[in-house]
């Protein structure tokens, strides 16, 4: 898993709420046996017409926006639990997700996959669509060992959490096999003392 | 303080806690199918750990699989190939593989409650975030990413932050017409799509305890469509009952034994839940869903909501814009186009029997379009044994080969733009069931009148007494 300790850059906006993960990624793309080569059909129905022709008032084909954080609405995420969603964001060039309430499993396939996902109240979300939308050269700075979230030209500096093992995970790169293969003893030791099924 | 179940069932499985408030999770029961675990496996070569505990894990191939002529090749070359992956994955490791053709194939959500695999007490995991289906055993089972599989695959182990409990109470009888799926379309409108974000579920109260397995597995599959990680309900003589004598049910004397553990598994009188909601069951009307997710549902005579919840304005005129409605619209006399009876939520031996009741001696309206898909070989079988084919190819329909087919449209069950689905699946998304595709979600006695009758009407008119089930 990349790195990632910190990242200035502007944002896309994307205010749809309970974004679900058919949508990031539809299931006739899951076909697939690797983990490359998502990022294409990233938002697929939403970012093409039927005939593969780009629709003009998606935001991801406007020009005016780019950067690797997508600011998104309420609930981003829910649905099935395809990791296939964050393969596709990261592989489309995303490194950090905004939104004030993210669904539980793709939450940690993000974290998984060196997707950082930032929850914000309501109202600084609300803040940060309408600024980003209005200002696509806004920049954008997140600093994880901080946990920090700042946009110095509208005076906007949040913290935010997350989980202490979980950040340790993403600046070093780790990911939790490495973890759970070093607890392989205890396992054991569990196993043994298991009744079992 | 008391234990709730999940608390009971849970501690029994922590094996260690750890930094930032984690918690080391042992996973009793892994299954897998073709489409997330490919890249779960390639990991496992990589990293060269070969897999911790083989024998705990079931495979079958279910979700990108044919529903018609599955004794052939598979025609699209990029599902064979996915399918032929998992065949060869489970060849070069070991794992017990219930593939096309074999007796005990289906959607893995039907096949291993069925199969005896399922037992209270246990935790259950698999790349799916339908697993939650299992937890109306009493077990612990939630859906997992690809990452996750293959943490599993190495350590039989999860690392976890344990989520908050929540009891849904239903008291009361349910009214004619009405069904489990009914009851959880029901909740779902009422906490939301994001209602049940960070909670594991409870269900419990009366109409809960009054319910058989096959209507538990319905609650309790739809629980991820609130955002709950999973939702259980404590194991009685229902459960009992429904598990003894199947394939990998313990026997005998260890069946006993069983049994005695299975009956500490409740949550006690003083055990506190972090959240509580109680639902009448008297009412809840047959539901049906007008948008694109599962919380946009309202009784079926009712109209669509005039407005929004505030500051989901946006996505709510999209959203009726996409199904081709209007706020405040009734949904009553609308023309629909497709009927799709299947998937996880709706598949099993009672869904077909309640189909098969309502339709018999009748005809499909002309309009219809109609797809039964049973969730098992088994169910098939089963169906077909009691004759369940021969009633529904004489109303006009057609039993088709197990899988999860037009719930998510890998394969070519799709229901084409802009058409109209009467759905006894979980999801109505934008695309789920093909680009453009326009779902309704609805309980299967509710899905068998509407295909009859071609458009949707109040089903509770259409109950024939001492027929329906």
């Amino acid at each position: 898993m990349d790195k990632f300790k910190h990242l200035k850059t502007t944002a896309i906006p994307l205010p749809s709420q309970d974004i679900d993960t058919d949508q990031i990624i539809p299931a006739r793309f899951l076909k697939a046996t690797s983990r490359e080569g998502f990022g294409e059909n990233l938002f697929r129905d939403w970012r093409f017409n039927e005939d593969g022709e780009p629709k003009k008032d998606f935001v991801l084909n406007n020009t005016d926006y780019s950067g690797s954080i997508l600011v998104a609405g309420r609930n981003f995420g829910c649905g099935s639990s395809r990791e296939h969603a964050a393969w596709a964001l990261v592989d489309y060039g995303f490194r950090v997700v905004i939104s004030s309430y993210f669904a539980d499993i793709f939450k940690g396939n993000a974290l998984n996959n060196g997707l950082l996902p930032i929850q914000v109240s309501d109202e600084v979300l609300d803040m940060l669509l309408t600024n980003v939308e209005s200002n696509p050269a806004l920049e954008i700075e997140v600093d994880l060992e901080a946990q920090t979230l700042s946009v110095p030209s509208i005076n906007l500096l949040e913290s935010f959490d997350i989980n202490s093992y979980k950040k340790t995970c993403l600046l070093n790169g780790y990911d939790d096999i490495d973890f759970l293969l070093s607890k392989m003893n205890k396992i054991k030791e569990f196993e043994n003392n298991y009744r079992g099924f | 303080m008391g234990k709730t179940l999940f608390e009971k069932t849970w501690d029994s499985h922590v094996v260690d806690k750890v930094e930032g408030g984690l918690e080391i999770l042992y996973i009793d029961r892994h299954f897998i199918h073709e489409v997330t675990s490919p890249q779960a496996f390639d990991g496992i070569r990589k990293r060269g750990t070969g897999l911790f505990r083989k024998e705990k894990i079931v495979a079958t191939a279910d979700h990108n699989v044919p529903t018609i002529n599955q004794h052939l090749p598979i025609q699209d070359p990029l599902s064979r190939f996915q399918v032929d992956t998992l065949i060869r994955n489970c060849d070069e490791f070991g794992i017990e593989l219930y593939g096309l053709g074999h007796p005990f194939q289906g959607i893995v959500h039907v096949i291993g409650p069925e199969l005896g695999i399922t037992k209270p007490g246990m935790t259950i995991v698999c790349g799916d975030s339908h697993t939650s289906t299992h937890g109306a055993f009493g077990t612990i089972a939630f859906g997992i990413g690809t990452s996750q599989v293959e943490q599993v695959m190495a350590t039989q182990c999860l690392l976890l932050e344990r989520p908050k409990t929540m009891r849904i109470t239903i008291d009361g009888e349910l009214g004619k017409g009405v069904y489990a799926k009914d009851i959880i379309l029901h909740i779902i409108s009422k906490l939301t799509t994001a209602g049940g974000t960070g909670y594991f579920v409870e269900y419990a109260g009366s109409a809960i305890k009054a319910l058989s397995m096959e209507a538990r597995m319905t609650i309790c599959n739809m629980s991820i469509e609130m955002g709950a990680r999973g939702g259980m309900i404590a194991p009685d003589e229902t459960t009992f009952n429904y598990i003894k004598g199947r394939e990998f049910a313990p026997k005998g004397e260890e069946f006993e034994e069983a049994v005695e553990y299975w009956s500490t598994l409740y949550s006690d009188d003083d055990a506190v839940f972090d959240a509580e909601h109680t639902f009448d069951a008297t009412e809840i009307e047959p539901m049906i869903t007008y948008g694109t997710n599962p919380g946009m549902g309202v009784g079926i005579t009712k109209s669509i909501p005039t407005k929004a919840i505030k500051g989901n304005e946006a996505s709510f005129a999209h959203s009726l814009d996409y199904m081709g409605f209007k706020a405040g619209d009734k949904l009553i006399g609308k023309q629909i186009d497709h009927v799709f009876i299947g998937s996880c939520t709706n598949s099993r031996i009672e869904d077909l029997r309640i189909v098969a009741n309502y339709v018999r001696g009748k005809k499909k309206a002309g309009n219809v379009k109609a797809m039964i898909v049973p969730g098992s070989k088994q169910v098939e079988e089963q169906a077909r044994r009691e004759g369940l084919h021969e009633i529904l190819r004489e109303a006009g329909f057609e039993l088709r080969s197990p899988g999860c087919s037009a719930c998510l449209g890998m394969n070519d069950d799709k229901v084409p733009p802009g058409k109209y689905c009467i759905s006894t699946s979980n999801r109505n998304f934008e695309g789920r069931q093909g680009p453009g595709a326009r779902t309704m979600l609805v309980s299967p006695f509710t899905a068998a009148v509407i295909a009859i009758e071609g458009k949707i009407v109040d089903v509770r008119n259409y109950v024939e007494e001492g027929v329906n089930i």
